[in-house]
């Protein structure tokens, strides 16, 4: 019913959504140890020794250079890239004292206050990011 | 026997959990959110259900990515709520019905419905922010819950059909079970809402409304939504509503609406909640 029957289909439609990144089994896969890292931040003693050196920290985790330069830089775009899921990569940026609001603007290009007057006023509309192909 | 009384569709937003621990839930921001909540509680209590049965996910609380189960069901005695980061929240422990649990468990499987069964595990907001929205500050939830944690972060999800079958599948479980239970089946988590990439922040109003409008009555045109338009039209994080839709399956082939709320913003999501009696 609902359920599409070929996969290859259901992925290829994903890449259609503009400035979207769906957290497939290929993301899953390219970011399992990103993910499980900032996971490990979800325990207080774990979160002391990352404060007090996050490279050091970053050393004990089998990332990518890439994934360890991103990390260090707080840039949650190339993250997702990357293969990093936001409920995981949200242990960095609550560790760091950010609110939701506050990391997930930074994605957008518009500062925090531009960010929350858009959700105040009604947020994004859907209106021309359905689709890049249709352009809707 | 046990019978479902009634059913919830709610956001989990975790904010929400933040302004009622810090008493702001009558601040000028989350006001017009927790008001829209005032006839639920006085109704809840009115209701008296025995049991919730609470359809969430885990927001990489419990589980991790070693193990990531598509429909998972609470069996325990007790659950605690989890340390999500910055201290667990002050809110009563979470008691189980592992009775009613392991019934409803064993019924799926034998109706083809291969749950995974959880003995132990923390529960987030996903599970903790609609108790406390649809029962306010107390010393001790009025409630048992049994947990249903669904799996929609990583992909595929399970499909609209497969949740609207499953709720299905629920209403017949607890409909032999002897004990004579007035449980109550909660959906959580959406409306539109996504938190990642350029194109966050998205709200669909339109499509929330007719999302909600689809769950009253005796159309289940709503099971046959594809993933793709959820993510289309309301965001990533949207794809929680296939949750909503459990909760739906169990109440039977058609609905009728006790009340519904929906207010724009709170923090990035679209905060919406509905109360459905199931059909005589």
């Amino acid at each position: 019913m609902s359920a599409p029957k070929d996969i290859h289909a259901y992925l290829a439609e994903f890449e259609d959504i503009p400035g979207t990144r769906v957290f497939t089994a290929a993301r899953a896969r390219q970011g399992y140890h990103l993910n499980q890292f900032a996971m490990s931040l979800m325990k207080p003693e774990n979160r002391e020794r990352w404060k007090a050196d996050e490279a050091a920290y970053l050393a004990g985790w089998p990332l990518s250079e890439d994934q360890k330069q991103e990390v260090l830089a707080r840039d949650y775009n190339r993250l997702l890239d990357l293969g990093g899921n936001i409920y995981f990569l949200s242990k960095i940026f609550s560790t760091d004292g950010l609110s939701f609001v506050q990391a997930v603007s930074t994605m957008t290009g518009a500062s925090v206050e531009e960010y929350q007057a858009m959700m105040n006023a009604g947020g994004r509309s859907p209106e021309g990011v359905r689709s890049k192909g249709e352009g809707r | 026997m046990a019978r479902i009384t009634a059913g919830v569709g709610s956001s989990h937003v975790p904010l929400l959990g933040v302004a009622h621990d810090q008493k702001k839930d009558r601040d000028a921001y989350f006001a017009p959110i927790f008001a829209g909540f005032d006839w639920t509680r006085e109704w809840e209590k009115a209701a008296k259900p025995d049991v919730v049965i609470l359809v969430y996910n885990d927001h990489a609380s419990a589980f991790d990515m070693k193990v990531i189960p598509t429909f998972a069901i609470g069996c325990g005695e007790r659950y605690n709520p989890a340390d999500e980061g910055w201290g667990p929240r002050q809110v009563p422990d979470v008691i189980g019905h592992p009775d009613l649990a392991w019934h409803v468990a064993q019924s799926l499987i034998l109706d083809e419905f291969d749950m995974t069964i959880i003995n132990e595990m923390d529960v987030d907001h996903g599970l903790t922010v609609p108790l406390s929205m649809m029962f306010g500050d107390v010393s001790e939830w009025p409630v048992k819950v049994v947990p249903l944690a669904v799996n929609v972060v990583t992909y595929p999800p399970p499909s609209g059909n497969r949740c609207w079958a499953l709720g299905e599948a629920i209403a017949r479980a607890v409909a032999s079970f002897p004990e004579d239970l007035n449980v109550q089946i909660w959906g959580t988590g959406g409306m539109s809402h996504q938190l990642q990439g350029p194109r966050a922040g998205l709200i669909n109003r339109e499509w929330d409304t007719m999302f909600m409008d689809g769950l009253v009555g005796d159309s289940d045109h709503l099971r046959r939504i594809p993933h793709i338009e959820y993510l289309r039209e309301t965001g990533s994080e949207g794809i929680e509503m296939v949750m909503w839709l459990i909760m739906r399956g169990a109440l039977g082939p058609g609905t009728r609406l006790l009340h519904r709320h929906y207010h724009v913003p709170c923090s990035n999501t679209a905060i919406g909640h509905i109360i459905l009696e199931p059909k005589p």
